[in-house]
């Protein structure tokens, strides 16, 4: 780089290093939350590590967790103000109170406040894991999304491990078998398991390992066999997996490196396991942040057939009976795990493969 | 002009640049053969139809869904039910006609068949309402099908327009346009489907009332709202990136070199180029609506109550699924046929017209 242009470049880091530390310190004055004092920090020092980072991967990370941020924060202003915009107020009742305990209840609960005031203040509950009260059981929001997050996120847990376990298996074997029999049966199979909707899926599953054959009781919280619900999330997945993988998978084994490996006498198993599958993994990483989304909605209804308690039938059911608040907080929550787990996989992908260049 | 003879041409002096003709020998039959014209010339078109007519796998879902769109156009036409009427004889309702099988005749109908009578037999069996259940998967099909279409016109209108114009514009306008596409695009759809569904449904609920749209139902059109606003980056991306790396070929700089005009080299070079890639996207996109608008239904924000969809009859299925299966197997069925089909008709047309992938 020239001399001059490092020198000008130097300058700005430094003017922006020091308003940066006016801002933080005026910051620290204003906010009341330790929390939100540390947000503002690191915000602001991404910001100056996508602008004047000088290492290729460091700024695109800088840039990608600031677009994560931001999304995060937009999810949040598109839900409570959509949940706003719903006609009919808390009061709009038959049985309203009267004038003096609805105006004690709106000062409780800030209604009196203009509406940016009342998501500002929304937004300072949500990070300290206040979301509300439901309003069909009264109970604390956040309370029930975590206690019923345990049971998701578990069944979603183990969806996703065995589909890109199995997906990886069978789309590494499709791809060794090219063309022969093996293939062909596994390339029917998950084109097929892609076209049906995981409640269909769900819904034979049940029909006929329950109901018709008994080998699994219809589930319930007393017993907790959680195999049906895993296999029903996690068919879609596995074969989008398992089609990623042969096509990744015969892309590397075409390629020079593992001609390499073979003519020095490497073994067929090593060249497969070391040089394939190692470089065939690489694509396979950025499915991980739809397949957690996939995996999260499709949750919702996969719950909602097996009955399991967690967060996918709390949302289902928030919707059924309009329960605002419940279905506002799981929104963000969900969003919020979703846009975290694509940026991970972004990351990652970025670090392992450094070739890639998003802009 | 005379023609050339060699008989006569003059001869060859020393150290001159002129060709020796006496060297030369006359084209041999076979050799003028060679630039026969051996078969008629087919334009990209032709060859990429030929190619998908030859791919047995999009020839059949071609069929199927031919067969589908003939069934659910002609079959209300034939069968005297209709899909949210009890079954009635001689205008009489028959309550007796609940939950049949298929091909079983209620009582009344007995009655009416040993008189003498004819009835048109209920394929499919009916429902807990009476109601015969083949014209409600048929009318359900249509409306899946059209959410599909409809919600795939959408996108694709706002993706081309907005795709082409950051596309050519380029430069800052590009910028722009692709931060908010960005943007968009990190926010998880489906969350966001279900949230807009929630909130459309209340907004447009009560507005609806009385005007044109009050048959279609508050909850189809916040549907078609929500793919208008959120589907449509994927196509807008894709047809940019087309547009771009089309503009930046050398068949568009020849051509701009011999003097052609902007809207010569539009219609000739680059619309011709991205056809194919926005044609087979949109006919990816119609399945991945229909799965929306199945889930949609599933978990009740789907089409209005008396209108069925294939979602909304097996989520209905669902509740007496050890008594009466074969309720949740007829839609099922029609919607694993519906979006394997056009999956497979998607991919077939990928590989006859995407000329990446031509070998």
């Amino acid at each position: 780089m020239d001399f001059e242009l490092q020198h000008k470049r130097r300058k700005q880091l430094l003017t922006s290093l020091a308003m940066a530390c006016v801002i933080v310190v005026f910051g620290c004055i204003v906010l009341p939350m330790l929390f939100e004092k540390l947000l503002l920090i690191t915000v602001l020092a991404l910001i100056i590590g996508a602008l004047f980072s000088s290492n290729d991967t460091g700024r695109y990370i800088c840039k990608r967790i600031l677009l994560a941020l931001l999304t995060v924060f937009i999810i949040a202003l598109i839900t409570f103000f959509a949940m706003n915009a719903i006609p009919g107020g808390p009061f709009s009742k038959e049985k309203a109170p009267s004038a003096a305990v609805q105006a004690v209840l709106e000062e409780r609960f800030h209604l009196n406040e203009p509406l940016w005031k009342q998501f500002l203040l929304y937004l300072e509950g949500m990070m300290q894991g206040n979301f509300g009260i439901s309003t069909k059981t009264g109970r604390e929001i956040a309370v029930t999304i975590f206690s019923s997050f345990k049971i998701s996120a578990r069944i979603g847990g183990y969806a996703a491990l065995s589909a890109v376990v199995l997906g990886l298996v069978l789309g590494s074997i499709a791809a060794l078998n090219r063309g022969k029999v093996a293939d062909r049966i596994i390339i029917f199979f998950t084109t097929l398991f892609v076209a049906v909707p995981s409640f269909i899926i769900a819904t034979v599953l049940l029909l006929v390992f329950c109901l018709k054959l008994g080998w699994f009781n219809v589930f319930s919280t007393q017993n907790q066999s959680i195999v049906l619900p895993v296999i029903a999330l996690m068919l879609s997945p596995m074969s989008y997996i398992t089609r990623l993988t042969k096509t990744s998978m015969l892309d590397v084994l075409g390629q020079d490196y593992i001609r390499t490996a073979r003519a020095k006498g490497v073994k067929e198993r090593w060249v497969i396991f070391k040089h394939g599958l190692k470089n065939a993994l690489i694509p396979v990483i950025t499915y991980v942040g739809p397949m957690t989304a996939y995996i999260l909605t499709g949750s919702m209804v996969i719950e909602s057939v097996f009955n399991t308690g967690g967060l996918g039938t709390k949302f289902v059911q928030g919707i059924t009976n309009r329960d605002y608040p419940m279905i506002m907080g799981t929104t963000i929550f969900l969003a919020t795990l979703m846009v975290m787990m694509t940026l991970i996989s972004d990351l990652v992908y970025k670090i392992v493969d450094p070739r890639i260049n998003f802009d | 002009m005379t023609q050339y003879n060699p008989d006569i041409a003059p001869k060859k002096n020393p150290l001159s640049l002129q060709i020796n003709v006496e060297k030369f020998e006359k084209a041999t039959e076979e050799e003028k053969a060679q630039n026969d014209i051996v078969r008629e010339s087919h334009t990209f078109f032709r060859d990429g139809m030929r190619k998908l007519f030859r791919n047995p796998l999009a020839v059949a879902s071609m069929i199927v869904l031919f067969v589908i769109i003939v069934t659910i156009i002609v079959a209300p036409l034939i069968v005297p039910y209709t899909y949210n009427g009890m079954v009635t004889i001689n205008g009489k309702r028959d309550r007796s006609a609940k939950n049949m099988s298929p091909f079983q005749y209620s009582q009344m109908e007995q009655q009416l068949i040993d008189e003498g009578g004819t009835v048109f037999p209920h394929i499919f069996g009916t429902d807990e309402l009476c109601r015969d259940y083949f014209i409600r998967v048929v009318y359900g099909a249509r409306v899946s099908l059209i959410v599909g279409f409809f919600a795939s016109l959408i996108v694709l209108i706002i993706g081309l327009l907005y795709g082409s114009i950051a596309g050519y514009a380029g430069g800052k306008t590009d910028l722009v346009m692709m931060r908010i596409v960005d943007i968009i695009y990190s926010l998880p759809d489906t969350l966001m489907v279900i949230l807009l569904s929630v909130v459309l449904d209340q907004v447009l609920g009560q507005s609806l009332n009385g005007t044109v749209f009050s048959t279609i139902g508050p909850n189809m059109l916040s549907m078609f709202a929500v793919f208008g606003l959120l589907y449509w980056v994927g196509m807008a991306r894709l047809v940019r990136g087309q547009i771009l790396s089309i503009k930046n070929n050398e068949y568009v700089l020849a051509a701009k070199a011999l003097g052609a005009k902007p809207r010569r080299i539009i219609r000739k070079h680059i619309l011709p180029n991205c056809m194919s890639v926005i044609i087979i996207s949109t006919a990816l996109q119609i399945p991945s609506a229909i799965f929306t608008e199945s889930f949609l239904s599933f978990i009740g924000l789907g089409v209005q109550a008396p209108m069925p969809s294939l979602g909304s009859l097996a989520n209905a299925a669902r509740q007496a699924l050890d008594v009466y299966p074969y309720k949740m197997i007829f839609p099922a069925v029609g919607i694993c046929l519906i979006v394997l089909s056009f999956n497979l008709l998607g991919d077939g047309l990928r590989d006859a017209f995407d000329p990446r992938l031509r070998k």
